[in-house]
């Protein structure tokens, strides 16, 4: 690991913090800390219950899917991949759209189901065949995901007005207040879920080299894309269950490191972590401030900053190498 | 430890292969395309499975070693590396070591045994630099950099000479001829000169079969090479021992 790693981790750090602390701040409504602190409504209810559990959950959204950006791009040796497209999350989108077709009230609970019964689809698939291989996998999501959108096109055709104005909403992706008891446990298995990814950041170096690469230096390399797998969907399917698919985090987080930082997953995937947690946070303070009191649907903002981003470096990918 | 095959075969590529390897020396495997030359390299490097027959390497059959225990004796070489990230050079050296690696930091035994590797391969000047910025042949020597930090027993190589100039070629099989002195080295190669000046067996593969397996001026005589790779070679002697000219 280079030395100017550990700098890049404490600089990310400083990043987030400073982030999580401005975020809860800014809003449509200007609140006192000293009022909401001892209990003073509105600013207490405002700041508790509407901005901080928001600005949480985006700091462990974008959290988890900058993680599973950096391993689904490792995972697949595909700089294009992102956490969307190996299925899970279209699963989760089907799951949401049916709840809301039905009149259900727990699209969370639904989405999550979704994204349960792809994981478990391909994973069955993976393990008949006793192969696990990138290229399957990839091969597997990319249906999974048409399927999927054939699906919720079929739906979306049925449904009434107000239902088909739910799924559109649903589809962009955004971030609303939940229960702290909710936060807590996104929180220990994104934290979790994430910790366990960065233990294995010396493997994922060889795998994003090649499967035999890998291999031959000891690393058991089916067990490990399934591990993989079992862990970005996770990520991703919980997070896309509370919040609907955003996209781009898990594209430009990474990339935009592997300039500054290079390969190494060892510092990629920390500072993934904590600078993808704090993109969303400032994404979504965005959302809320811009033209308050409306508010701009998170993924909207996400995909506005991350596509000319990325267009950019498509364009640049002649005269640099890194992407 | 080394290699003892009996019999061996796979689903596809290699048909029947019975042989033994000694303790050290070059073997280079020769063929024509689609002979079953990468094939049984990657059933000696413990990547092709599962494979019919036997194959045992240090008395215990390939497919029975503990990954990380393998790695440490045995080392293979990619024709070539498709690199999409930014590793530097020492990064992708410093992957070798990951058979030895405890935890998630580097030893200085990890970075000694590198910093050996890049002298011998000759590829410390750019030890910094983005993996994807070498030429063909740089890349070739930092891979062969990056298998050595293995300490391997046992090196295998596909096509290690392919993608480099002729001086290249040459100092790569020098390289091999001295590393072959305490090791195993065995390396497909589709140029029989290179066969002929350096090793010391050839083993030639027809259609998933051994056609000739020996010294290199017994085995490749211009009446196998007729047979087997269909085209007239004419054997000339000189200063510097034979070469081959050939013709279709």
């Amino acid at each position: 690991m280079k030395p100017s790693a550990l700098k890049s981790l404490l600089l990310s750090a400083a990043v987030l913090v400073a982030v999580v602390i401005a975020a809860p701040l800014a809003g449509s409504s200007h609140i006192e800390l000293g009022r909401a602190f001892a209990g003073v409504s509105p600013d207490h209810e405002i700041l508790f219950y509407a901005r901080l559990p928001r600005v949480i959950l985006a700091l462990l959204g974008g959290a988890a899917l900058s993680v599973t950006g950096v391993l689904f791009q490792c995972m697949l040796r595909d700089p294009l991949a992102e956490p969307y497209t190996l299925g899970v999350s279209s699963g989760a989108s089907v799951g949401a759209v049916i709840a809301i077709c039905l009149g259900w009230r727990a699209t969370g609970v639904a989405s999550l189901v979704g994204a349960a019964l792809v994981l478990l689809m391909v994973l069955g698939m993976a393990v008949e065949g006793r192969r696990l291989s990138s290229f399957t996998l990839l091969l597997t999501g990319v249906t999974m995901n048409s399927l999927a959108f054939a699906v919720i096109l079929f739906l979306h055709n049925l449904a009434s007005f107000s239902q088909s104005f739910a799924i559109s909403r649903w589809l962009m992706g955004g971030l609303e207040a939940v229960e702290y008891s909710t936060l807590a446990w996104l929180a220990v298995i994104v934290v979790g879920v994430s910790a366990l990814v960065m233990a294995w950041a010396p493997h994922w170096n060889l795998l994003a080299v090649g499967d035999d690469w890998a291999a031959s230096r000891g690393v058991s390399t089916v067990r490990l894309t399934a591990m993989g797998y079992i862990a970005g969907s996770v990520l991703t399917g919980l997070v896309t269950s509370l919040t609907g698919p955003i996209g781009f985090v898990g594209l430009i987080v990474p990339h935009a490191l592997r300039l500054k930082l290079g390969a190494d997953h060892r510092a990629l995937l920390p500072c993934a972590f904590l600078l993808g947690g704090a993109f969303l946070v400032a994404c979504d303070t965005l959302s809320r401030t811009v033209i308050a009191p409306t508010e701009i649907p998170v993924g909207v903002l996400t995909a506005l900053c991350g596509g000319p981003f990325f267009l950019w470096l498509l364009k640049s990918r002649r005269r640099s190498l890194w992407l | 430890m080394t290699f003892i095959a009996k019999q061996l075969g796979f689903a596809y590529g290699l048909h029947e292969a019975s042989f033994e390897f000694p303790q050290n020396g070059l073997i280079t495997i020769a063929g024509p395309n689609g002979a079953g030359k990468s094939t049984l390299l990657g059933i000696l490097a413990g990547l092709r499975s599962p494979y019919r027959g036997s194959c045992i390497f240090g008395g215990k059959e390939i497919r029975q070693w503990p990954k990380r225990d393998f790695a440490r004796r045995v080392a293979f070489l990619p024709q070539s590396v498709r690199m999409e990230f930014p590793f530097t050079v020492e990064e992708v050296v410093l992957m070798g070591r990951t058979p030895y690696a405890s935890g998630w930091f580097q030893t200085a035994e990890d970075r000694s045994a590198a910093e050996e590797a890049m002298t011998t391969t000759d590829t410390l000047a750019f030890r910094g630099r983005d993996f994807r910025t070498l030429s063909g042949g740089e890349a070739q020597r930092v891979i062969l950099a990056s298998a050595l930090t293995q300490r391997p027993e046992a090196l295998l190589l596909d096509e290690p000479a392919t993608h480099l100039d002729l001086r290249h070629q040459l100092s790569l099989y020098r390289l091999l001829v001295e590393l072959a002195k305490s090791r195993l080295v065995v390396a497909v190669t589709h140029d029989l000169n290179l066969a002929l000046q350096f090793s010391d067996r050839v083993m030639v593969l027809e259609d998933g079969r051994i056609a000739g397996d020996g010294a290199p001026g017994n085995v490749l005589n211009p009446d196998l090479i007729a047979r087997v790779f269909q085209v007239q070679a004419t054997v000339h002697g000189g200063l510097n021992g034979k070469w081959m000219t050939y013709e279709a």
